[in-house]
């Protein structure tokens, strides 16, 4: 009997079993999340939130668990790829607002990255987290690949990504009202270039412009940010 | 699916060249997006060849950061020495960021509706 179980167990750590473990405890998230409409309960953070106790309790180490789903993040690549497919399509929206759109996007990126570094650094933080927070408002895929070339931890990253679209998700549309922005296009804008994706689903909720600004803005703030970074670490 | 995917890999492809030239300035997936963008807006491609392609990727794109955010394990211990320096980096500066956005498209829109006020 036991002989049969230590002769199953390289099947745990297998490649197989642990994409399913990955797409299984995703799938669960999303479950979880329409059931209860919590926006901090997203997907990935609930399949975060299996693995690693999983993980832990079995004996796995990180370093298996990453070759054996290595598929999936090569997948992150590709993906930024596509999202010029999608800015292509909400293209149509921007028309006579393109130099508006870029000016804005390019100052908030400017703030964003400043802000969260020197605050970091008020903090005492180190360089490899600053680093880390730098791309914080920049969707998950673009910020990783930034982090780990300008000395971040791409796993620290995405956790701040997260937390970034979370709370910003939240307060936004509080912070808009309570600075009485009106303008549809300024609205979408600064929940895409502040909180990514996770903002974007809040600005769908404000209106199908807003939304698809707000798509539009995670774009060009990964392109923004991806270029200014190197620049502004060379202050820090 | 298959002629999606080769287009995607292509641009990807592409952006890793052009960042290697230019020593990793910018990752090669980003080059690669705004490539996309690019031939796309300028009729060089047509949409349809990556059209439900880029919508399946896109649309299921959380699932891809699983492995990298699974790392966070290794972290646990940096994590909570820096609490307090991560929320109020990560808080504040969302917030900068937002307001800075807002402000400025709206000035510029503000600007141009007085403009066409006075020309008519």
């Amino acid at each position: 009997m036991n002989e049969l179980l230590n002769n199953l167990r390289p099947l745990f750590s297998g490649e197989v079993f642990l994409l399913m473990l990955v797409m299984g405890s995703y799938l669960l998230g999303v479950y979880i999340y329409k059931r209860t409409k919590m926006s901090f309960l997203q997907p990935l953070l609930i399949s975060m939130l299996l693995i690693i106790p999983f993980l832990k309790m079995t004996g796995i180490d990180y370093k298996t668990f990453y070759e054996q789903t290595r598929i999936l993040n090569f997948m992150l690549g590709p993906s930024v790829v596509a999202l010029g497919y999608v800015l292509y399509e909400q293209i149509e929206h921007v028309k006579g607002n393109i130099i508006s759109i870029l000016t804005s996007v390019f100052i908030g990126s400017v703030v964003g990255i400043v802000s969260v570094m020197l605050i970091a650094k008020l903090f005492g933080a180190d360089k490899m987290l600053i680093s880390s927070l730098a791309p914080k408002s920049v969707t998950t895929p673009i910020a990783m690949s930034l982090a780990e070339k300008n000395g971040g931890i791409p796993a620290l990253t995405a956790a701040f990504v997260v937390i970034c679209g979370i709370f910003g998700g939240f307060i936004g549309p509080i912070v808009l009202r309570l600075i009485g922005v009106r303008s549809k296009i300024a609205r979408g804008l600064a929940m895409g270039s502040a909180s990514h994706a996770i903002g974007t689903v809040r600005a769908i909720e404000m209106g199908a412009l807003e939304g698809a600004i707000s798509g539009l803005a995670i774009g060009i703030m990964g392109v923004m940010t991806a270029f200014l970074i190197p620049f502004i670490e060379m202050f820090f | 699916m298959i002629k999606g995917s080769f287009f995607i890999l292509l641009f990807y492809f592409l952006g890793e060249v052009i960042s290697k030239l230019l020593n990793g300035f910018m990752p090669g997936s980003v080059i690669g997006m705004v490539l996309l963008f690019l031939s796309l807006f300028l009729k060089i491609i047509k949409p349809d060849y990556v059209k439900s392609t880029s919508i399946v990727i896109t649309n299921n794109m959380a699932i891809f950061f699983v492995p990298a955010a699974v790392g966070l394990m290794a972290y646990a211990g940096l994590l909570s020495d820096s609490l307090i320096a991560i929320v109020f980096a990560i808080g504040i500066s969302t917030v900068l960021t937002m307001i800075s956005v807002a402000f400025v498209q709206e000035r510029f829109e503000k600007r141009r509706t007085k403009k066409e006020e006075k020309q008519s």
